[in-house]
């Protein structure tokens, strides 16, 4: 059975990564399995210079689902990259820098620092809706994607991947911007903007008073937007947004998504990467499917 | 180092009509225990978040959880029966409170439902003394546990229905100014931190504060727990409380 699946020219072992944000640098979860047993590992958002991220709350509970607002705290990519790659490297597991700006100078310069970093794949966060500038903002429209992809293609030589942002009209259009734009492959979704307020206090629950929507409730909005995206362009994609279980991850991948990212499941159940990993194994014995990349892209529309 | 484990209940009792306290069966997680530390407890399929409760005790093989239900997640575990199992993610925290080889006793300061983990914390030092505050006599829980654990146990209740009335910063300074202390150990809301720092300040003696944040991951993977700290040199920055602390060296909170 073949489980390895190939993003932009860098082969997974297993389609299973981790999602950016939720899995630190790993090692917290390696406390509970060997990080060898994923496909990829999405590390931290980055950014050129630490940050220390928004005030506290930063997390409420949501039916099936939480709303962050962490604001890309982070030790900054110079950190990363003395400290975080040797230690990623001991494990037989592919690194994705995921990496965030403020400006487009921001983008090209980390762009520039990770490209020439010791990690196999760049991915590129113009959808966090957590920071005031940048982030989001430069997701959201097709003509600003496509310049910033534009130059920070420019700057690199490793695979590209951009992440999409689902707080948008079309999202088909933002990703054939990324497309034209010179981007290897594409992750979606980052989350969603939402906000609680405690009905005691009359106070939204984060400080920041919004936050970006995760976990199992937006799965559904996943799927439709990976198969949306699948149709709309050739790049592969990487599938995340409420990923659980092997079968969320078998329909992600039958919508269009060659590999998945598991990222809020890790709070409820330390094991959720590896256990959806299994459960996709379970999934071609008992359809006795040989390769998982069988899968990608296999729904039958209805008409 | 964390685990997840599958723990019976073995008891279920009521304390209040808002408070529980649970004993687990819990062989591994009760070896790892040390006071301060507190475990994330999944509370049924349909919350995404585990529910963070502090250690109260830990004795041979099993947890002792005090909590109190607040929202949904703690009325499941109030609902729970002897026989169920929870999943439960442990031992949590790198700061706990400290062991102190000291012949003078500790003072812990404590409120409401602060005051779990300073029982375990109580039953690990050579001799503890303690304050704890309450809304009023009906939220009181564990007096007797920490009668027993403590040389002196004094209670303030905000109504004065029991104790001393108004906050514990009264019944705390009268046993600072007779007794020495080796430091001050607190758990409880911010404003009863803040008076236990200052307390402490005041006299010179060292403390430590538990915190509470909400939480995603609980392990220090989503720095979701922010909480503000500065270092030796006076630089600001986001601590973690389910990693760094939750049990930091007051000196060294922002607040
Ligand atoms: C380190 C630590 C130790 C704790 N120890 C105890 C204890 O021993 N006994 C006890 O009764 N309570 C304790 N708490 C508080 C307890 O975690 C909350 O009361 C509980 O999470 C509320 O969940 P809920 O679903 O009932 O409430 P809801 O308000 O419905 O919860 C919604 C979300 O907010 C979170 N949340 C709400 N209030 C708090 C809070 N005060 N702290 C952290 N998260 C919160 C919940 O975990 C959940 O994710 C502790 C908290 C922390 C951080
Ligand atoms: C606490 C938290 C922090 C996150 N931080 C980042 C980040 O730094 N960069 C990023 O691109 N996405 C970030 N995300 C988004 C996730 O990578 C992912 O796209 C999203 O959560 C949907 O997947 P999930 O439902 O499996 O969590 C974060 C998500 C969470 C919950
Ligand atoms: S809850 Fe994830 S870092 Fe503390």
């Amino acid at each position: 059975m073949n489980l390895s699946v190939n993003i932009a020219g860098v082969e997974l072992k297993n389609p299973v990564v981790t999602a950016s944000g939720t899995f630190g640098f790993g090692h917290e979860y390696n406390e509970f399995y060997d990080l060898s047993e994923l496909g990829g590992i999405a590390v931290k958002g980055l950014t050129l210079k630490p940050r220390l991220g928004n005030p506290p709350p930063r997390i409420a509970e949501t039916p099936m689902g939480i709303l962050n607002s962490v604001g890309l705290q982070n030790p900054g990519i110079e950190k990363f990259i003395e400290e975080e790659i040797p230690f990623l490297r001991k494990f037989d597991t592919k690194i994705i820098a995921n990496i965030s700006g403020s400006t487009v100078e921001d983008y090209i310069a980390i762009a520039e620092i990770a490209g020439n970093s010791d990690v196999d794949l760049l991915e590129l966060n113009i959808s966090c809706p957590n920071v005031k500038a940048g982030g989001m903002a430069f997701g959201t429209c097709p003509k600003s994607v496509e310049d910033l992809v534009k130059k920070v293609r420019a700057v690199v030589n490793r695979p590209l991947i951009v992440k999409l942002s689902p707080n948008v009209t079309d999202i088909t259009e933002i990703a054939r911007a990324a497309e034209s734009s010179g981007a290897d492959a594409l992750s979606l979704i980052n989350t969603l903007l939402g906000m609680r307020i405690d009905i005691k206090t009359r106070r939204p629950i984060l400080k920041n008073n919004m936050g970006g929507m995760s976990g199992r409730a937006v799965f559904p909005i996943a799927v439709r937007m990976i198969n949306q995206v699948y149709r709309a362009v050739k790049l592969p994609l990487i599938g995340m947004g409420g990923v659980a279980t092997g079968n969320d991850a078998i329909e992600m991948m039958l919508a269009g998504a060659s590999a998945v990212a598991v990222g809020t499941a890790c709070f409820t159940d330390p094991m959720a990467p590896v256990k959806v990993r299994d459960g996709i194994v379970d999934y071609l014995k008992a359809n006795n499917i040989d390769d998982v990349n069988d899968l990608v892209g296999q729904v039958i529309l209805h008409d | 180092m964390a685990i997840t484990e599958i723990c019976t209940i073995i008891a279920l009792k009521q304390l209040s009509p808002t408070h529980f306290d649970m004993i687990l069966d819990a062989p591994k997680l009760s070896e790892m225990a040390k006071p301060g530390q507190f475990v994330s407890i999944l509370c049924g399929h349909s919350r995404t978040l585990r529910r963070p409760i502090s250690i109260c005790d830990a004795l041979e093989g099993t947890l002792r959880l005090v909590f109190e239900v607040r929202g949904e997640g703690t009325e499941y575990l109030s609902k729970r029966k002897v026989g169920d199992t929870l999943d439960v993610l442990g031992t949590l925290g790198c700061g706990t409170f400290p062991i102190l080889d000291d012949d003078r006793p500790v003072l812990l300061i404590g409120g409401g439902i602060g005051a779990p983990p300073l029982l375990y914390t109580a039953k690990a030092q050579k001799a503890a003394h303690a304050v704890l505050g309450f809304r009023n006599e009906a939220a009181i829980v564990l007096k007797n546990d920490f009668y027993n654990a403590c040389e002196t146990l004094m209670i303030a209740t905000d109504d004065g229905s029991f104790g001393a009335k108004g906050t514990i910063e009264a019944p705390a300074r009268l046993l600072l100014s007779k007794n020495k202390y080796s430091a001050i150990l607190a758990c409880g809301p911010k404003p009863m931190l803040k008076a236990a720092q200052s307390l402490a300040e005041e006299f010179g003696i060292p403390c430590w504060l538990s915190m509470e944040e909400r939480m995603g991951c609980g392990i220090g993977a989503c720095l979701v727990c922010a909480c503000k700290t500065k270092d030796e040199n006076g630089e600001e920055k986001f601590s973690h409380v389910c990693k760094d602390g939750p049990v930091f060296p007051a000196e060294y909170m922002v607040w």
